[in-house]
């Protein structure tokens, strides 16, 4: 019982939290006080008069943040149903094309960007090969806008175009609805930049061949829902960003029942079943929609200091936050340490690229690593490094998931709602799990590891949000 | 019988610990049967089975809290102890891991949630944001972070007090709640005395005079050096002032504060007056006239108001303090680590018809226009803000203040030097280097300089009361349990009175 909930400070026992000088925790220890000690460290240079100014603001922001984190935690992301991005996405034409992260040009576009922007122009039918592509790319023809402000997420360079096949996520506690593209698999595909005609076909393949069939699927299932989904496969050894073993799993045994009932050909069920099969990381296209759906809940909170998106495009790491509006708050992307597939090293690497960071926006990803020992080796080897991840994390979060949570921490919730202030206050940056792009176009994936998050981003979200509430 | 279902929607626990709960439930007394399951379609078949009337729309995803038993009261008392099993179950660490420190004191607070109470002593220019977060946690506030804005002192102390909380600071030093210490405080014998300070070593001066005197102390709440002023209104002495009428250890109230702001100071002495227990405004530095109310008396010193509580709590064998002093003629200089010591002292010189400079002036005539270079007789804080930026206070790190000692000490024209030095919880645990400069000091100017040192400490403090005293005698010193009394004899040395 804290003392607003009815405990005065006389005539009961004293229990203490010190912040700063070591000596007063000491004497309060010598006198048989209880003391929990704070590790106390400055915040970052620069960012202590906005901290000051937000100080009169708490009691407002604590409360907007309850409100954020609420609609978050009443969420309920399900997956409806498959549609095409040009009918679902607002005012997407085939001379648009969607991408991962914060707003960004095709001068300052990375490798991976621009051979997944070539490869949509490809696809689309805008060129026949990647030199008329590229001049088409750089001669402001296209418009290029991030997934997050079209209701929409993509991994990696996160490229979306009008005749791409798409997962319709509803969140039917509020009525909003996200969008992601199919997972491709792994090796050579457009998410990662590569765009020959392997890349090519099975684009095709997804829209022509897999849709139809997740569409019939979805269409007997009724919806899914995915918070539920995610929640058991957390159980069960994810952490929804680089494990999706077990959710692609569940996923599959949701459809094998009916699939063979589907009025299709078999040899197209045959494949979609060994596609989705084949691929782990098949239902990270349905938790980051549900993250997206999630996490859009709680946008448009005034006043609350909640981050709502964090995106990157190659180039620059993004975040929103719900009481700055729509505001992107950018810092360079990062240099992911992680552990490099046969044949590639650090120099093969891109910087940080990709929505897929809606996972640990929502608790997910990084932020539920304890949940993932199979993926230690990706935070030092040991599942207690993962438990300190997570743990880690609960320091800069608003609040504890009320669906998700960790086997290893006695089923704890795990950490939800990024407050933006505090990680300027503690330092401590989002844990964020990620695959490694390559830095040349066309080649794809090279790695998976962590990536640390732009502190300035975050400072400038929370003295924007400062300047806001003066 | 009574039956009790709740229904949790969309909450998933892993079977095992639903049966855990289930059982822990069961075993409360009076209660026939507890369930706590998954509404799957057996598990709701299963109670159904018993007969539980369960609503309609229940999917897998929902918890079901069944409960059957004796009376209502046991029904809900294994709810409860269901509700109480499932939180823990999202608390626990797991088992044999350390938990890495909190970074935040929200964060702390909530891991522990009996936690009363935050202490912060980081660098002002962070303590807002701190307090904020630990008010807005439930937690007291002992702020001892000076460099607060009186704007934000204020913003905090609103808070504060919508909250029901205390905001002790900033620039808070001392504070005894139920015995502890916080801060520098002395380890003074319990008892029917409490203290509402705007100033730490008013605290410690009053507390130790009255522990020398026989008299405990029940609670001392500082409110931080500024609470009295107009910009604040003495909103948490008003608040420690309403505590304290409530507490029934409490049987007399002293109130301790720089002279202050005429408008509060009424409201303060209307709200003394409420608490229907006897209060002692001791008010060192007070050259206006403020009329007493009823039922509050007002002291122009500590060692005046504590000697008034001491009456009033029914204390015998108050001593006035008059020690064997040599003439040294010459100017008088204080060197003090306590501002309120200072202050006391400095009134005490004043009221002998002098002027005192300082960097904490009694008048604004008397300011020095430069804390590093004395004039006249003259008195230094080095507990002011000015003089603790970016180093820890002079009772932690006496530095400062030893390398001045040894300057007026070799000053000709200086006959008097005057110190303060505060025993008790947080302090230099043994003040051995200025033993060893007074040694020195007063060996290189026999017979022409005098050191008065006001040793502000209870008989029980870590650092042994007598030791010291004895200690600072042998060295030479004039030792005195009260800052006045050490102002006294420094007029008496000094040939002024």
């Amino acid at each position: 019982m804290n003392a607003a909930e009815g405990g005065g400070i006389l005539g009961r026992p004293l229990q203490v939290a010190n912040a700063g000088v070591e000596l007063f925790a000491d004497t309060l220890s010598q006198q048989g006080v209880p003391v929990e000690r704070i590790e106390w460290l400055p915040a970052a240079a620069g960012s202590e008069g906005t901290l000051a100014r937000l100080a009169a603001q708490e009691a407002r922001i604590a409360k907007a943040n309850d409100e954020a984190v609420r609609r978050m935690q009443e969420a309920k992301p399900m997956l409806i149903g498959v549609g095409r991005a040009g009918e679902l996405v607002p005012d997407l034409d085939r001379h648009t094309l969607l991408h991962a992260g914060p707003p960004i040009d095709w001068p300052d576009m990375s490798g991976p960007l621009r051979g997944a922007v070539l490869g949509a122009i490809i696809y689309e039918g805008l060129a026949d090969d990647p030199e008329t592509a590229e001049r088409l790319a750089g001669s402001g023809a296209l418009r290029f806008a991030p997934c997050h402000e079209r209701g929409a997420v993509g991994p990696m360079a996160g490229v979306v175009s009008a005749s791409m096949p798409m997962w319709i996520v509803e969140n039917v506690s509020h009525g909003n609805v996200a969008y992601c593209t199919f997972n491709e698999g792994l090796g050579k595909v457009l998410r990662y930049g590569a765009f020959d005609t392997e890349v090519q076909e099975r684009l095709h393949w997804l829209a022509d061949g897999l849709a139809p069939v997740m569409s019939a699927a979805l269409a007997r299932l009724g919806p899914l829902d995915l918070r539920s989904l995610i929640a058991q496969a957390l159980q069960m050894g994810d952490e929804g960003h680089n494990r999706n073993r077990a959710c692609t799993s569940l996923f599959l045994r949701h459809l094998a029942p009916l699939l063979p009932e589907l009025t299709l050909p078999s040899a197209q069920l045959a494949r979609a079943a060994a596609f989705i099969a084949a691929n782990d990381h098949f239902t990270l296209n349905l938790t980051m929609p549900a993250g997206k759906a999630t996490a859009d809940a709680a946008a448009g909170v005034e006043a609350s200091s909640i981050v709502v998106a964090m995106a990157r495009n190659g180039t620059e790491f993004g975040i929103r936050v719900t009481g700055t509006g729509e505001r992107w708050f950018t810092g360079p992307a990062g240099v992911v340490e992680g552990l490099y597939l046969p044949g590639f090293g650090p120099e093969d690497a891109n910087r940080d690229i990709g929505d897929s960071t809606i996972t640990e926006t929502i608790g997910l990803g990084g932020f539920a690593m304890a949940a993932a020992p199979a993926i230690v080796s990706f935070v030092g080897g040991r599942p207690e490094d993962a438990v300190s991840a997570t743990e880690s994390m609960y320091e800069i979060c608003w609040a504890e998931s009320a669906h998700y949570q960790i086997p290893a921490l006695s089923f704890r919730g795990t950490p939800l709602g990024i407050d933006c202030r505090e990680v300027v206050h503690t330092g401590v940056l989002p844990f964020v799990n990620t695959g490694i792009a390559s830095r040349k176009p066309g080649v794809g994936q090279v790695g998976a590891g962590l990536v640390k998050p732009p502190l300035q981003a975050f400072a400038a979200a929370t003295a924007a949000l400062a300047g806001e509430l003066d | 019988m009574a039956d009790l279902v709740s229904v949790r929607r969309d909450t998933y626990f892993d079977s095992v610990a639903l049966m855990l709960v289930s059982r822990d439930a069961a075993a409360v007394g009076g209660v026939d049967q507890a369930s706590a399951v998954a509404a799957t379609p057996l598990n709701l078949e299963l109670l159904q089975g018993q007969a539980f009337s369960l609503p309609e729309d229940l999917g897998p995803n929902d918890l079901v809290i069944a409960i059957r038993a004796e009376t209502e009261a046991a029904a809900q008392a294994a709810l409860a102890a269901v509700e109480g099993s499932l939180a823990e179950q999202r608390r626990s660490a797991p088992v044999g891991r350390a938990l890495a420190p909190a970074r935040s004191l929200r964060s702390a607070a909530r891991r522990h949630p009996d936690l009363s109470l935050a202490f912060i002593s980081v660098p002002g220019r962070f303590a807002a944001y701190e307090a904020a977060q630990a008010l807005q946690a439930g937690l007291h506030v002992f702020c001892f972070s000076d460099g607060v804005s009186i704007q934000d002192e204020v913003a905090l102390k609103q808070r504060a007090t919508e909250l029901g909380l205390l905001f002790m600071g900033p620039d808070c030093g001392t504070a005894i709640i139920d015995g502890v210490g916080l801060g520098f405080a002395n380890a003074v014998q319990r008892g029917p005395v409490a203290v509402v300070g705007a100033s730490g070593t008013g605290i410690q001066e009053l507390t130790c005079l009255l522990d020398a005197a026989g008299v405990g102390i029940s609670h001392a709440i500082g409110v931080g050096g500024r609470d009295l002023k107009r910009e604040v209104g003495g909103l948490m002495t008003l608040a420690a002032l309403k505590l304290l009428a409530e507490d029934v250890e409490t049987k007399v109230i002293v109130v301790v504060s720089k002279p202050p702001d005429p408008a509060v100071a009424g409201r303060v002495q209307t709200a003394a007056a409420e608490t229907g227990k006897p209060v002692v405004m001791a008010l060192p530095g007070l050259t206006s006239s403020l009329s007493e109310a009823a039922g509050v008396r007002l002291a122009g010193t500590l060692e005046a108001g504590a000697r008034l509580a001491a009456e009033l709590a029914g204390g015998e064998g108050w001593a006035t303090e008059e020690p064997p002093v040599a003439a040294t003629p010459g100017l008088i200089r204080g060197l003090f680590s306590g501002g309120t010591l200072c202050t006391e002292a400095m009134t005490v010189v004043a009221q002998a018809g002098q002027v005192v400079h300082s960097n904490i002036p009694l008048r604004p005539e008397w300011r020095l226009a430069d804390s590093r270079t004395s004039e006249g007789h003259c008195f230094v804080d080095f507990g002011d803000d000015e003089l603790t930026q970016g180093r820890a206070h002079p009772m932690i790190d006496p530095s400062l203040r030893n390398e001045r000692f040894q300057r007026e000490a070799a000053d000709p024209a200086v006959g008097v030097l005057v110190l303060d030095v505060v025993l008790g919880y947080g302090a230099d645990a043994d003040p051995a280097e200025l033993t060893r400069l007074m040694r020195r000091a007063l060996a290189d100017r026999p017979g022409r300089l005098t050191v008065c040192i006001s040793l502000c400490g209870a008989t029980d403090d870590p650092q042994s009361l007598e030791a010291q005293a004895t200690q600072l005698r042998q060295a030479g010193a004039v030792v005195t349990r009260s800052a006045a009394a050490a102002a006294r004899a420094a007029l008496l040395a000094a040939g002024l009175k």
